[in-house]
């Protein structure tokens, strides 16, 4: 493989693990605080059809942003409702949103627009797409580096930009301020901040609010970023995906990026390798290739990478016992 | 301070009156009145349910009294939430610590208080501040460990420094010492006595009586949700107190005839055993039990003593030397306890909640566990519910189960309750040996009264027991011989009339030994190699 198509594989890995990299942080604010989120495809898809909806009617990108965020975050107040008030069981309440985002995100487009649950294919300032700074010409002249830097750095999407920033930023919420420090306690032991005199509901709360705003920004990306509009079921099992990264990486922000980044190449390769001619191998099947990325996540999660210890009070429901 | 009248002596610290509480249909507490005076030691006794958590927690803000009023330094106040109670300089350090176990100790005191929105300015602080407060007190912990690195009666000091670190002047302590060593019950006693010193009030709720009276200045005694009696702790005596917490007179010592041991019903040879990371836990160990005899083996917890009691149960493989069952060599590669049951050897755990019962089953379900396949309780693989609640129910006479309901959740008994359930089942079978470990941890004295009083009844009837303790009261108060197990080994065989202090001595591993002791003098004795992996088993006593 030469210098340029290698590029070309880490840029697109780089594009195709910025929505596993969202919703995997985004599953990260909840899970560390104890709420399990199995329901992040779920509002990654109701974020993508809000996002395509949104911006076809407003042809405004930036309101499509807003509205997929916005209904990421009611899904996840649903979320919420069930497992903090109701107390309810977390892993049903998530596989229920799932069902309703798939169901509805179909119905919803039919019914509106009339071209088999799709959204209409967006113009391109309807989109956020990336756009290269004047300077990006000179720099690609630049041997080596030039390149690397035009290709790899610039020119992304700004919600790719978004995607990356978040994960120096998360670790610092999470390991330098008060609400990480509360929200790490109450995923472990909840009567330990009930008892600090914090309220474990509020922290609870508000932790599923930025999960539901990060998947926000992750469905948003997949329907007006990298597609013109949005199509069915075109999350495609990102959410498990990224919910996998988030157990490999043992829920700590950076190993999440590494794990999505991980997962993103092997989608990149796989696109790339499709009809390829493998030394000894020979032509590998495409449906292999495409396979790949789940294949290794069941191998790693099975047994390469030790225990992973979820969060102690993950997907139990906090009462104050007697 | 509110109150300028002129008063003779200061307002107490604090002051309910008329404090109830029920949960659905159960009155936790019933019109309670209690003073407590500034800068005492105050003690709170009673059986598990009469009430003494619920009232704390009413005080510290987890639950709100139904009717009632509480006054704190002489000022009505209501306490709607925790951080209320830790506003008014009320801290409590809960059975249960409430310590996030991955954090480090700095985090967990800092937890709640953290002074700003970013960490890095209250850490400095906090850091500097928590060295003053230990050396005010002397309770001196790393800051930086994590907690779950520390031992449990290091984990209680970060729980009262916590409480110190918001500025408690009411420190209220919930079942303080039933996961510490002795040493380390007496070392929190000095810390107590030394807040009391610096002015702080102490509430201490226990249901051990000696540490009542050890420590605490005033005595209140609970029974079934209400306060029945308040008095200075000098004026009273253990056995008023124990009279007044059940309501009846309560023997405390164990009345038992002297022993007549019959023939060797259980023998263990050269028994080693590791554990899961190939350090042995038991190393060399020979005992014979005679029918009608109870051996106690004492011990610091961790040195050996539940590894040789799972061993002898069959719930561990023995790694080498051999058991024998009246007098039958017992192959622990094909028994599993089931069989062993069956065989006559019954085993009450030590942890009823891990492994003597299943929590969320009715009673009636518990009381069969083990024995389900009993052709009594059902036919072929369907169980027959009614013969089974009909069992249930005999039994719950039989050893005075409360509440007598066959159906409850076995959760929701207390403590002394779920023991009986656990005993009544293991007893009834008639074994020729009984393996019993702790058999009254966290009980209350009543039902304690009325376990020892089985044990002593199963012995007479020509059992032989074992059994397994902490409490060495209970140990001598119930064994006809004592074995002191340290580090894996039997360091010493004594007979009921020991003293505590010889017994601790063994039990700290510092008297002479008797060096390889084997319980009973074994002429066929071999010696094999010790352990290959070094022993990592250490006291969990006092530090510097």
């Amino acid at each position: 493989m030469d210098f340029n198509s290698t590029l070309l594989i880490l840029d697109s890995t780089l594009r195709l693990s910025t929505p596993l990299l969202l919703a995997a942080l985004a599953g990260l604010y909840s899970e560390r605080a104890g709420i399990f989120d199995i329901g992040l495809e779920g509002k990654m898809l109701a974020a993508a059809f809000a996002a395509g909806a949104g911006a076809s009617v407003t042809g405004s990108a930036y309101a499509g942003l807003l509205l997929g965020v916005l209904v990421s975050i009611i899904f996840g107040l649903v979320h919420g409702f069930a497992s903090i008030t109701a107390r309810g069981n977390q892993i049903v309440s998530g596989v229920a949103l799932n069902f309703v985002a798939a169901g509805a995100t179909v119905l919803l487009g039919q019914a509106w627009f009339g071209q088999g649950g799709r959204t209409p294919q967006l113009s391109t300032d309807q989109r956020f797409l990336g756009s290269e700074p004047g300077f990006a010409a000179e720099l690609r002249d630049i041997p080596i580096l030039g390149p690397i830097f035009s290709e790899l750095v610039l020119g992304h999407s700004l919600l790719v930009y978004i995607a990356f920033i978040m994960v120096p930023l998360t670790w610092w919420i999470l390991f330098r301020t008060r609400f990480g420090l509360r929200l790490r306690a109450v995923g472990e032991n909840p009567a330990a901040v009930d008892t600090a005199g914090i309220s474990v509901t509020a922290l609870r709360y508000e932790a599923v609010i930025i999960c539901g705003a990060l998947c926000g920004v992750a469905g948003t990306y997949l329907a007006i970023s990298q597609s013109g509009g949005f199509n069915n079921n075109m999350t495609a099992g990102k959410g498990y995906i990224a919910l996998a990264a988030l157990i490999f990486a043992k829920w700590k922000p950076v190993p999440v990026m590494f794990a999505c980044l991980l997962f993103g190449f092997l989608d990149a390769s796989a696109i790339r390798l499709q009809g390829a001619e493998l030394p000894l191998i020979g032509r590998v099947p495409v449906q292999f290739i495409q396979a790949l990325p789940y294949i290794l996540t069941v191998v790693l999660l099975a047994g390469f990478i030790g225990r992973a210890e979820p969060p102690r009070a993950g997907g139990v429901p906090y009462t104050k016992e007697r | 301070m509110a109150d300028t009248a002129a008063k003779p002596s200061a307002p107490p610290a604090i002051r309910l009156s008329g404090i109830s509480k029920s949960f659905g249909s159960v009155r936790a507490n019933r019109d309670i009145d209690l003073t407590v005076r500034k800068a005492s030691i105050h003690g709170i006794v009673g059986e598990n349910g009469a009430g003494k958590s619920t009232l704390m927690s009413i005080l510290y803000g987890f639950y709100q009294a139904d009717s009632g009023t509480i006054e704190v330094g002489g000022d009505k106040v209501s306490i709607p939430h925790s951080q209320a109670a830790i506003d008014l300089g009320i801290g409590m350090v809960h059975q249960h610590f409430m310590l996030v176990h991955n954090f480090t100790v700095l985090e967990n005191i800092m937890l709640g208080a953290e002074g700003a929105a970013l960490l890095s300015g209250g850490i400095a602080r906090a850091r500097a501040e928590l060295k003053q407060i230990e050396k005010d007190y002397q309770l001196e912990v790393d800051p930086d460990a994590l907690i779950e690195d520390l031992p449990v009666g290091l984990q209680q000091r970060v729980e009262i420094l916590k409480a110190l670190y918001r500025g408690a002047d009411i420190l209220i302590l919930d079942e303080p010492t039933g996961v510490l060593t002795p040493a380390e019950a007496d070392h929190l006693f000095r810390i107590l006595q030394r807040l009391r010193e610096e002015g702080k009030t102490v509430i201490l709720i226990t249901h051990k009586l000696r540490e009542i009276m050890a420590v605490t200045d005033m005595v209140s005694v609970m029974r079934q949700g209400q306060i029945v009696d308040t008095v200075p702790t000098a004026q009273t005596s253990v056995e008023a107190i124990a009279e007044k917490m059940v309501g009846r007179r309560v023997l405390l010592r164990v009345d038992k005839k002297p022993s007549k041991p019959g023939p060797v019903k259980l023998s263990v040879r050269d028994l080693t055993v590791v554990d899961s990371r190939n350090v042995p836990m038991v190393k060399n160990v020979g005992l014979d039990i005679r029918a009608g005899e109870i051996v106690g083996i004492a011990g610091v917890a961790g040195n050996g003593q539940s590894h040789l009691i799972e061993t002898i149960a069959g719930i561990r493989q023995p790694t080498l030397g051999s058991v024998e069952l009246n007098g039958e060599k017992l192959d622990y590669k094909t028994l599993d306890p089931a069989s062993l049951r069956d065989e006559g050897l019954a085993h009450v755990p030590e942890d009823r909640h891990h492994m003597g019962l299943v929590l969320p089953f009715e009673e009636n379900e518990n009381a069969i566990l083990g024995y389900h396949n009993n052709p009594a309780f059902g036919n072929g693989p369907f169980l027959s519910i009614s013969a089974i609640r009909d069992h249930a129910r005999e039994r719950i006479e039989q050893y005075d189960i409360r509440p007598p309901d066959c159906r409850l959740k076995t959760a929701n008994f207390s403590g002394g309750n779920q023991q009986k359930i656990v005993l009544a089942r293991e007893m009834e079978r008639d074994p020729d040996v009984l393996l019993i470990g702790q058999p009254t941890r966290g009980v209350d004295v009543g039902a304690i009264e009325f376990i020892h009083r089985r044990i002593v009844e199963m012995r007479d009837a020509g059992k032989a027991i074992l059994l397994v303790s902490v409490e060495l009261d209970e140990i001598r108060a119930l064994s006809d011989r004592i074995l002191v197990m340290f580090d894996g080994k039997i360091v010493g065989e004594r007979g009921a009339e020991a003293t505590e202090g010889e017994l601790g001595l063994l039990m700290a591993g510092i008297a002479q030994s008797d060096s390889e002791v084997h319980a009973v003098p074994d002429p066929a004795m071999v010696d094999i190699a010790p352990g290959q992996a070094p022993a990592e088993t250490q006291i969990p006593g006092e530090r510097p």
